[in-house]
């Protein structure tokens, strides 16, 4: 065993409505899972108290791994810093003119309010062209000045971004020099540091959310780090990327828009692992919450990564993350039927607060998770987490009565089937938008359902969509937490090239390469953990002349010694070639490449779990799980239907629909036609009866 | 009709939206020119096979082609379909504006697609092509009095019949273009869309069977016209009337009247254009599919929730005079369509306001702002930076207008100063928000731009400008004030110079050094000034947004003493 797993590792994932910890042990062979409430604003009192529940001596624990929304949380309620933006004269405004989009295609309603207000956003002389030939050198006083002005404001960042920095980062090192001589503060965020990428709206949003979030995101690793030293921790304290990797808290501080969608990251990587470690290296996962369904695919073991999202509104922050596609329908999403005639779910939610009519805290429209109670699918009196003694059942049946059954002349039943089967198409819709639009046959892929409220649709989107099979992981409430304590150490850099392909450096490409590898690990080696093997992943993107849609070109390096050798003008061709047949089906015959941007990735290997500590002990037995039966509408009838504690199952049982399968923080409905069989990691896998 | 129970009826909704989404997707992701790739200047969907009308149209294309499409499908059925000559595995394509809406660099291609051997609906895809010939690269000629100056006209023809792809009607397209290998890719994306979306329509009806996809597509139609009889049940009767002025057609100087009256009786509304004025020399002359596309877009403005269906028109009455210029005839130009269209749109919001002002925008800044800086490098190559420049959107009862907006018939995103730095011989000196541009108001509307661009090219530079908003300004409503009006300057030798006509200027010549200077309108303001919070007037002034002196001028002394 390495040193970094000696002792016990805690992932801890901190989510909207609740905090989620995973302890585990290996050298006990044993694991543990913790739900505490998330506690807000500060969300290190949950976190704190979420480890307390499975580790006392915190001396014993060898490596805390936390994925946080606190970064996205201060994004979307503008909780950030008081900052200030330096830029180039004539520049001022960019960051609040966006790229000229707007908040819907239809309506031309709403405004829209940077994170830096114009008065905080100052000019200065200097220029440098697309070139990088430096036009105009830096005003160095002027620069002072503006810093001495976000001073007496009252600022506690700043973000220093010049237009065409990212060819030449001259000018605005210089002011960086500048800013942090006069100002001893952490936080002084410069754009060609952060993001060295063509585009300044992107670029300078990345750089200002950055600088807004760094003392939030800063003094709150803190005070994580302070409490758990003070407990006795002395391991390494690691945090989630929006990549799927994890950072060091250091670099976390100086990075903390890195970890923008951290989060939902650490629960695709966790299902991803769970499904290899099945059998299957396709997979769609499927997060239902409150108010939305977010589908991340994964093919051949990989997840893919989008370059850039949008938290909010012009709220842009441009470095991979994690693709996951999200569309309003969740258990809280409200149906409706519009004057039309049609019935609606969502995008309105009643969210966890007030949440469901069954919560009775005065919603009175009723919701997915409504209809699931109405037909018994949730067990009255047992509510998952929320702190509820009983949902109401009648109130839930009043509501889909008056506001679905009426207008579309259904019984209560029927609207409450009507409202599944419309939820479920339009989840359905999200996995054939990950999945067959981008050319996969969705039949090759499995699906797994975590978060609250997957598992008791898997077995209709099963069906709608041709999915092969569900993977219901043995703790889907607690799959972020345990993707922390997975996840890969991993390092992103980008640089610009903007250059035509045969006239690509290698020597000057080869030098970047190298300055990003020895950049990320010397990161790996600073962080303390040790790993399994290192790798260095180089891509480039790349176009044809004229196009202004990249492609991914992923070029194989070979990294010997710490040197790297650069890849070749015509390996970069060929593999431009490849990439561009494999995404269009065909090349542009002369057509002239063109090399946009670098991107390195440099990623160390994180020793894996061994799943099998999952997998429900010699005390299981399916005699023990039965929990008698209840009544359970599914299609046009009501089936007895057998009940299970999931937890007690043992490995090998099968369960034929129609089952429940309850456990804390989930429930799991088999219909009829399809069996469920737990796997030798504790997984229950569902198939069509007879598949 | 075989009846549809309401929960398969959602369920298809949201299976054939989805149809159509893969089928903007798919364009949007092989095209090779930025126009589609980029600015999303496309769009798909499904359409009547008697009627044409639309049933169910994507939601990522741009605004102005749901509801013009469905006339590229009545050309095909008025010219072939109509004498029984379709056949399967047809497929039609044609620009011609005058017939199918819109301008010429608009490629519509039309695929009937059939079912046991009837005609069971058709499938459209339009996106906007690089070039299509004429007398300037890009197609936007303001200077042009015939559409054979815009572009080469095509006519709807068969590009495959049976099946078979026409090679000669390809050899003739890219001929006629500057950048053939672009038209290549932009038809060869058109048709693996229209195949895509006939494979997964065939999948949907396997499922289905052909008799309920029919009858859901004529329950959405149905659905629709409820919908908006609804929408327009809840407005008042009466009749609203409204006006506004284009600067001039680009050749003479006259202004151009554009009226409407805006009539609600039950449920039923009517949008009468008479009054407006009679078709022009120069390139703002519109074709009746395009005037009537355009009502529907801002009835969608106002009454978001509508779905992209032909139902939505039957409760609509739409009077265009004969001869305007909101219908002209062949052989007008229609190049400039988009300035026209979006006067279209603020007059119907200044008549709708008047009716029902909590939910109705004020004018946004109403201009496409068509740029074009072009020369030639030294090595001789040849450079043609073009581009549409952004604006202030109109206040509402909810928030302030949004600054730098995009045009309402449109969703397309500017591109980022650094990268035309990188491409083309120019320095952007200012890429700015204009203060002093928005109009005032309880909600004042969203500032306008400022850019400022020099050319960095020893061999110097020739530009032009097709825009509007230079004489008349975005107007508020309910009781909101004007934005700034359009203001462009270029450099000579002789200091700053403006177009003679305003907003509109062909061949200006610019030497190595020399800079052009758009300054956009900001959005109309919303409500009386007067009803402004002092504290938002003082935060305006604090942000610069606004002087002083103009602050009180519109706003009186409160806000002085309010804090920011």
């Amino acid at each position: 065993m390495s040193p970094a797993r000696s002792g016990r590792m805690i992932g801890v994932d901190v989510g909207g409505t609740f905090t989620d910890v995973f302890l585990l042990d290996e050298a006990a062979g044993a694991v543990q899972v913790a739900k505490v409430p998330t506690t807000r604003p500060d969300q290190s009192g949950g976190f704190l108290a979420g480890i307390a529940r499975v580790a006392e001596d915190l001396g014993t624990v060898g490596t805390v791994v936390h994925g946080t929304t606190a970064g996205t949380n201060a994004l979307l309620e503008r909780k950030g810093a008081r900052i200030g933006l330096i830029t180039t004269q004539g520049f001022r405004d960019a960051l609040e003119m966006r790229r000229r989009d707007r908040r819907a295609t239809w309506g031309l309603r709403g405004d829209y309010v940077p994170v830096v207000p114009r008065d905080r956003r100052f000019e200065v002389p200097e220029r440098t062209l697309a070139d990088g030939t430096i036009l105009e050198e830096v005003d160095i006083a002027a620069v002072e000045a503006a810093a001495r002005a976000l001073i007496d404001m009252g600022c506690a960042a700043v973000a220093i971004a010049f237009v065409n920095s990212y060819a030449n980062p001259g000018n605005e090192r210089r002011a960086a020099e500048a800013v942090r001589a006069l100002w001893p503060n952490a936080h002084v965020s410069a754009s060609a540091e952060i993001l060295p990428e063509i585009r300044e709206f992107e670029r300078t949003s990345t750089t200002a959310l950055n600088a807004y979030l760094q003392p939030e995101i800063a003094g709150y690793l803190d005070r994580l780090e302070g409490a758990l030293r003070g407990g006795g921790f002395a391991g390494e304290f690691l945090i989630v990327q929006s990549n799927g990797g994890v950072m060091s808290v250091e670099t976390a501080c100086r990075l903390p828009v890195r970890t923008a969608l951290s989060g939902p990251a650490a629960g695709v990587i966790a299902a991803g692992y769970i499904a290899e470690c099945a059998g299957f290296s396709d997979v769609i996962t499927g997060d239902v919450g409150g108010t939305s369904f977010d589908v991340a695919l994964i093919a051949g073991g990989a997840s893919r990564l989008a370059a850039q999202t949008s938290i909010d509104f012009g709220l842009v922050v441009r470095t991979p993350m994690i693709e996951i596609t999200t569309i309003g329908a969740g258990g809280g999403s409200i149906a409706w039927v519009d004057k039309g005639g049609l019935l609606n779910i969502g995008p309105e939610s009643a969210g966890s607060d007030p949440g469901p009519v069954a919560y009775g805290r005065g919603n009175d429209r009723p919701t997915v998770t409504d209809a699931n109670v109405v037909l018994g699918r949730i067990d009255p009196d047992r509510p998952i987490g929320g702190g509820l003694e009983r949902l109401d059942v009648a109130g839930a049946a009043a509501a889909i009565d008056a506001h679905v059954g009426k207008p579309l002349g259904l019984d209560t039943l029927a609207a409450a089937e009507a409202i599944l089967k419309v939820a479920n198409a339009r989840m359905a819709g999200a996995i054939r938008l990950v999945s067959i639009e981008r050319g996969h046959s969705p039949a090759r892929f499995a699906f797994m359902p975590f978060g609250g409220g997957g598992a008791l649709h898997a077995c209709a989107l099963l069906s709608e969509v041709g999915l092969a099979r569900a993977i219901v992981p043995r703790y889907p409430g607690v799959t972020s937490a345990l993707g922390c304590v997975i996840a890969d150490m991993r390092q992103d850099f980008v640089q610009t090239l903007n250059v035509l392909g045969d006239a690509l450096d290698e020597a000057a490409t080869g030098a970047l390469i190298q300055a990003h590898a020895d950049e990320g690990m010397g990161l790996l080696n600073a962080s303390g953990v040790s790993f399994e093997a290192r790798d260095v992943v180089v891509e480039f993107d790349m176009a044809y002349v004229g196009q202004t849609h990249t492609v991914p070109v992923p070029v194989p390096v070979v990294v010997e010694g710490g040197r790297v050798t650069p890849p070749s003008r015509a390996e970069v061709a060929e593999a431009f070639d490849a990439a561009y047949r494999s995404t269009y089906g065909r090349l542009l015959p002369g057509g002239t490449r063109r090399v946009l941007n670098l991107r390195t990735a440099v990623i160390g290997r994180r020793p894996k779990l061994d799943l099998a500590l999952l997998a429900p002990g010699a005390g299981a037995s399916a005699e023990a799980a039965r929990q008698g039966t209840r009544r359970v509408h599914i299609g046009e009838e009501w089936h007895e239907t057998a009940l299970y504690d999931r937890l007690t199952l043992p490995v090998g049982a099968e369960v034929a629909g129609p089952a429940i399968l309850a456990q804390p923080d989930t429930t799991i409905l088999i219909e009829p036609g399809f069996t469920g069989r737990v796997d030798r990691f504790g997984n229950l896998i569902i198939e069509r009866a007879g598949a | 009709m075989a009846e549809i129970d309401p929960v398969t009826l959602a369920v298809l909704a949201g299976r054939m939206e989805q149809i159509a989404d893969e089928m903007d997707a798919t364009l949007f992701r092989s095209a090779f020119n930025p126009i589609i790739a980029e600015a999303h200047d496309a769009s798909h969907g499904i359409y009547d096979a008697e009627t044409g009308e639309t049933l169910v149209q994507g939601k990522s294309g741009l605004p102005i082609f749901v509801g013009v499409m469905a006339f590229a499908v009545k050309a095909v059925i008025e010219k072939f379909a109509r004498h029984g000559d379709v056949t399967e595995g047809d497929v039609f394509i044609f620009n011609d504006a005058h017939i199918g809406g819109t301008h010429l660099s608009d490629m519509r291609l039309v695929q009937p697609v059939f079912r046991d051997g009837q005609l069971f609906c058709y499938l459209a895809s339009v996106g906007h092509w690089h070039d299509v010939g004429g007398a300037v690269p890009g197609n936007y000629n303001p200077s042009a009095t015939e559409v054979f100056q815009e572009a080469f006209v095509l006519p709807p023809v068969r590009l495959y019949r049976a099946g078979e792809l026409q090679q000669d009607v390809v050899d003739i397209l890219l001929r006629n273009s500057r950048m053939p290998v672009s038209a290549q890719g932009d038809l060869n994306g058109q048709i693996n869309a229209l195949g895509l979306g006939v494979r997964r329509l065939d999948a949907l009806i396997d499922e289905y069977g052909a008799e309920t996809i029919d009858a859901a597509l004529k329950a959405l139609t149905e659905r629709a016209g409820r919908l908006m009889a609804a929408e327009i049940e809840g407005l008042p009767d009466g009749r609203w009337e409204a006006e506004d002025f284009l600067d001039n057609d680009g050749i003479s100087p006259e202004a151009l009247a554009i009226r409407v009256a805006l009539e609600v009786r039950a449920d039923r509304l009517t949008l009468d254009f008479t009054g407006s004025a009679p078709a022009c020399q120069g390139p703002v002359n519109i074709a009746l599919p395009t005037s009537i596309a355009c009502c529907y877009v801002a009835i969608k403005h106002i009454f978001p929730a509508l779905p992209a269906n032909a139902g939505v028109m039957r409760q609509i009455d739409i009077r265009v005079p004969e001869g305007s210029l909101l219908a002209a005839d062949f052989p007008a130009p229609t190049g400039g369509y988009t300035e026209t269209i979006l006067r279209m749109i603020d007059v119907i919001f200044s008549a709708a306001a008047q009716a029902i002002p909590e939910r109705v925008v004020a004018n946004a800044y109403g201009t496409i702002n068509a740029l074009s800086i072009a020369g030639r490098r030294s090595d001789g190559r040849r450079w043609v930076m073009f581009s549409f420049y952004g604006g202030g959107h109109g206040g509402s009862l909810e928030s302030d207008g949004l600054n730098h907006g995009n045009a309402p018939i449109s969703t397309a995103t500017i591109p980022p100063a650094e990268i035309l730095e990188a491409a083309y011989p120019v320095i952007f000196r200012q890429w700015a928000l204009r203060p002093d541009s928005a109009g005032a108001g309880m909600h004042r509307g969203g500032l306008g731009a400022i850019y400022e661009i020099e050319v960095m090219e020893e061999m110097g530079a020739q530009a032009f400008l097709f825009g509007e908003r230079g004489r008349f300004a975005p107007k508020g409503v309910a009781g909101g004030g004007e934005g700034a009006l359009n203001h462009f300057s270029y450099q000579t030798d002789d200091g700053w110079a403006e177009p003679p006509l305003v907003s509109k200027m062909v061949g200006i010549a610019l030497r190595q050094g020399q800079r052009v200077r758009l300054e956009t309108p900001g959005g109309g303001g919303y409500g009386p000034p007067g009803r402004r919070a002092p504290e938002a007037v003082a935060r305006d002034v604090a942000l610069g947004f606004i002087n002083e002196d103009a602050a009180t001028e519109s706003y009186g002394d409160a806000w002085k003493g309010a804090r920011a």
